[in-house]
């Protein structure tokens, strides 16, 4: 087995026993990188010299006996909406495409001080928006286990990252499922935190009030150490609360006394493949199996879950993505006359269809004449919706079900079609509207040999929990053990 | 009965900047006149992937003005999104406070000729200020420059009800609202580097005959109005204007010709049209889902309720009636501020009269301090040894050349009053004898004064006592040497 398909704990453990340095590591993956990224177009930035420089400079540390990080000589890929002080961060976008931040996000500050090394930055749909990664600017990522499909999205470089072993770890960000949805679609582990857990400062916003940052690996243990070093307060994120954070990795195989599991209704309707469904209901099975107690709940409001998003969502964008214009960073048009043609143009030429498209949805529903029967309205659905969880975390500990109602599809299949393409996250995105932690876990593949995810949510700031349901499957299951063979 | 042509209505919408140290939303400093964008983070800036976090001072600042102007207090607020596209906002929408503002309903007490009249108050809203364009003014079409120094910098906006009746009104209502602001420390209120702005809504009601009820005009927006001179000036300058231009055209009326702004040209001393507002603009508000909502809670409001000290409008009544002075010597005191009108309050309590406190110290104490600079902590004369030359001077019966002269000693010399006296080798003859002494002197040295006095010429007597005073050099007491010289010219 090389090198790059073993988990990031397995790493760790050996660079910390001294058996390898962080620069062989770094190397490896950027050997995987050179060889399979121009078929899986999964980075859009590797500074491979300040790769390198980063390992020798954690494995010359090493040498010395200093204190090193809990992440030390590990690599991160870091999805290109998130900030990385004088690296690109392009967002898929063409009008990023030479904007370069003077500042880290607070995730990568934070993976710095680990002493993860920053792998470079994966594509991803233009401004986090969409699920099939079609919508980068440069060409989307490819499913590595069928290169002629999506690897969904939006976070889809990073899971393709981890999926084809060209990284350990990857962060993603999760409006409406993008760290999930392509982590089931590429068989691996991702976690979208609950709201506030992680701090947004330095990520590019798209829906401001949904957005989290994620940790994408290949098993739950990767997920939960990731985890552990990006989350916590930050103060220069008003919304990030302060709560202590929990050592996730420590307590992932206590066992649970008792263990009650909630199956919504709704996550289990028409839309849904049966490859699918056979694979999720025989991981209910598997924790039927474990003791847990399975309950069917209801959550009524959940058939409005994808128009709500799709207003609040696109309400926020329109606003998030006005300061694209041109006039102090980001592409300029160069044949403008005057302001607004300035605005016009840069804008009109900076953007792709799928951005327009939301920036105008977002735009209407905040207009005169509309807010109150759209955005304000909205508001109160998703307060609803809330409301569900509430219900049905009142008496389950977590609930589960498909993360994304089919297998990954082909490219191009869906671009035409805006509506099948937000069905993608039909499973997901209510966990963003009501702020829960969500994780997609292995759970199968279906007979053309593509993964299958199961998702587990939990009420805010019960990441802990979250985790010990997930590890508790994977413990009984090896799906997580499994990756794609590539050409090399 | 009323004989004006028209009836003037003004509401003014006022900005004043916060006095913080820091911005609204990041840490930049929010010193006037800095190099350009010296004073910018990515916050401010606007780039990508920043996020605001509201600065608590600012807010407490903003909820001590409301609490000032009387406003009921919002419990629960939230910052809102106003969006639109201009490069002196890099993130094309203004963070500040839509459908609940931290204050509602209050109201401003102005001092008119006709006596105190309260102004109400619609709102007032924190929000964040735009940066400055700087426009290629010669017309070469150079590119415009932006600087964003300003960017961020926290506003308070305070909008009246329309119930300011004149241009004197007017001015009067932002001149109240500046001494308060500053009384408050909420705001330096300095109109010329911006950190008091003033839009005025103007429109005219005209009387009709019997029965035609009123007519009103549109109402027109005077932007910008940067002096108290150029507010009044342009309030009655558009009041006119509507008036002769509703005689040309009486349709020129509120309800069928649109709200219009306007500039005001102080070189012409015009009010110059900008544009007609046909329809409101869509800033298409929302909360900013960036940003928390406020809680105001009982113990901060009395925390704040407890910093805002003795209100002017409270201070100037008790000034009036504690000490019996007239409207214009309370005007005056208050117009040099709340450390003057304390100095004031412990020369007054010493000295035991207002009145003759209020002349020391807006006539010899403020040439003082124009002329040394600094201000009255610094000045070496405490208010109690003002107090105490004052009881003095009226204890002697000191004449006023007298008085100063003991003023700038005790002043450059540092002394209590008694020993300025000894040092100025001042004797005040007391004794009535000698007075008398002195008197029949001047009565012999001066026959001819004598002889028109005793024609009637009841003036001549001055002649005589200006000879004593003279002699003594001012050391008796005028009243005393008057009545004496009275006596003496009524026995002979």
């Amino acid at each position: 087995m090389s090198r790059t398909q073993l988990t990031a704990s397995q790493l760790l453990d050996q660079l910390h026993r001294g058996e390898v340095t962080a620069e062989a590591v770094a190397d490896d993956f950027l050997r995987a990188i050179g060889d399979r990224n121009t078929l899986l177009q999964a980075f859009l930035h590797v500074d491979e010299d300040d790769i390198l420089q980063q390992a020798r400079q954690v494995d010359t540390r090493r040498r010395r006996s200093e204190p090193l990080g809990p992440l030390a000589g590990l690599p991160v890929a870091i999805k290109d909406v998130i900030c990385t002080k004088g690296q690109p961060t392009t967002a898929g976008s063409k009008i990023l495409a030479n904007f370069r931040p003077p500042y880290d996000a607070h995730v990568v500050e934070r993976l710095r001080a680990a002493d993860a090394i920053l792998l470079g930055k994966t594509n991803c749909d233009e401004f986090a928006m969409g699920s099939s990664n079609e919508n980068s600017a440069y060409g989307p990522a490819r499913n590595p286990w069928d290169p002629s499909r999506i690897p969904g999205g939006s976070s889809g470089g990073s899971a393709v990252a981890v999926a084809a072993c060209l990284a350990p770890l990857a962060l993603g960000t999760d409006t409406g499922g993008s760290v999930r949805q392509p982590a089931a679609l590429c068989g691996i582990v991702g976690l979208k935190p609950s709201y506030g857990r992680v701090s947004r400062y330095g990520v590019l916003a798209y829906g401001s009030s949904l957005d989290q940052v994620g940790p994408m690996s290949h098993d739950v243990r990767d997920c939960a150490l990731l985890l552990e070093a990006i989350a916590g307060h930050d103060p220069r994120d008003a919304t990030c609360v302060d709560h202590p954070v929990p050592r996730y990795a420590q307590r992932l195989d206590e066992p649970f006394a008792s263990l009650t599991i909630g199956l919504p209704r709704e996550f289990f309707a028409e839309g849904l493949s049966s490859e699918v469904e056979q694979a999720v209901r025989a991981a209910v099975e598997v924790y039927r199996g474990h003791g847990a107690t399975i309950r069917e709940v209801s959550l009524p409001h959940s058939k409005y879950a994808l128009a709500t998003y799709y207003l609040v969502a696109t309400a926020e964008a329109s606003s998030n993505l006005a300061r694209y214009d041109g006039a102090h960073f980001g592409h300029r048009s160069t044949d403008h006359r005057g302001l607004i043609d300035m605005y016009c143009k840069s804008r009109g030429q900076g953007f792709g269809a799928e951005v327009k498209r939301r920036v105008m949805l977002g735009t209407y529903a905040l207009s005169s004449g509309y807010r109150d029967a759209y955005y304000l309205k909205a508001l109160k659905v998703r307060r609803l919706i809330r409301d569900d969880f509430d219900r049905a975390f009142a008496e389950c500990d977590v609930l589960l079900g498909p993360t994304s109602p089919t297998v990954a599809f082909s490219l191009g299949e869906r671009v035409s079609d805006p509506l099948a393409m937000y069905l993608a996250d039909i499973y997901t995105i209510s966990g963003n509207l009501a702020g829960l932690c969500g994780i997609s876990i292995p759970c199968g593949f279906s007979a053309s040999g593509l993964p299958i995810g199961l998702q587990l949510l939990a009420a805010p700031l019960e990441e802990e929990k979250l985790l010990r349901v997930a590890r508790l499957y994977e413990r009984a299951t090896d799906w997580h053990l499994r990756r794609p063979s590539l050409p090399s | 009965m009323n004989t004006q042509k028209y009836h003037i209505v003004v509401g003014l919408e006022v900005h004043v900047q916060l006095l913080t140290r820091t911005k609204l939303f990041c840490g930049c400093g929010t010193v006037f006149g800095a190099a350009p964008n010296s004073q910018t983070c990515p916050v401010c800036l606007g780039l990508p992937g920043s996020l605001p976090v509201m600065n608590r001072r600012a807010f407490e600042l903003g909820l001590r003005a409301a609490l000032a102007l009387n406003c009921s207090i919002a419990r629960f607020t939230k910052w809102d999104r106003k969006n639109y596209y201009y490069p002196d906002l890099p993130k094309n929408y203004q963070i500040s406070q839509y459908d609940l503002p931290l204050g509602s309903e209050g109201w401003l007490e102005i001092n008119t000729s006709q006596g105190i009249k309260r102004i109400g108050i619609i709102r007032c809203h924190l929000e964040e200020d735009a940066g400055k364009m700087l426009h290629d003014e010669r017309g070469t079409g150079r590119d415009s420059l932006v600087d964003l120094n300003r960017t961020g910098t926290p506003l308070l906006e305070i909008v009246s009800k329309p119930e300011l009746s004149s241009p004197e009104e007017a001015r009067l209502y932002l001149e109240e609202m500046r001494l308060l602001m500053r009384e408050l420390g909420v705001s330096d209120c300095e109109m010329q580097e911006g950190s008091l702005r003033c839009d005025a809504n103007v429109n005219i009601r005209i009387p009709q005959a019997e029965g035609g009820g009123v007519l009103a005009t549109p109402i027109v927006e005077i932007k910008n109005l940067n002096s108290f001179r150029f507010l009044e000036q342009a309030v009655r300058y558009e009041a006119q204007r509507q008036y002769e231009q509703w005689q040309k055209d009486p349709g020129y009326l509120l309800g069928k010709v649109s709200k219009a702004t306007a500039g005001w040209d102080e070189a012409s001393g015009r009010t110059v049209f900008q544009r007609r507002k046909e329809e409101a603009a869509d800033y298409r508000y929302f909360p900013d889902p960036d940003l928390i909502p406020v809680i105001v809670d009982d113990a901060w409001l009395e925390r704040i309720r407890g910093e805002l000290g003795e209100l002017p409008s409270a201070m100037r009544k008790r000034l009036g009636t504690q000490y019996g002075l007239s409207e214009y010597d309370v005007g005056v005191l208050m117009s040099l501020g709340r450390q003057t009108v304390a100095y004031f309050e412990e020369t007054a309590r010493v000295c035991q009269d207002a009145k003759a406190a209020v002349n020391w110290i807006t006539n010899q104490v403020q040439a003082t301090l124009k002329d040394r600079g600094g201000d009255l902590a610094e000045l070496p004369l405490s208010a109690q040894r003002l107090g105490e030359l004052i009881a003095k001077q009226k204890e002697l019966g000191l004449n006023k050349q007298t008085a100063q002269a003991v003023y700038d000693k005790m002043l450059h010399e540092d002394l209590e009053v008694a020993a300025a006296i000894e040092a100025l080798q001042i004797r005040v003859v007391t004794d009535t004898n000698a007075v008398v002494e002195l008197v029949r002197a001047a009565i012999a040295a001066n026959p001819k004064a004598v002889a028109d006095y005793k024609k009637g010429k009841t003036a001549a007597a001055n002649v005589l006592k200006g000879a004593v005073m003279r002699q003594t050099k001012g050391s008796v007491r005028a009243d005393v040497v008057e009545a004496v010289l009275k006596e003496e010219l009524e026995r002979g």
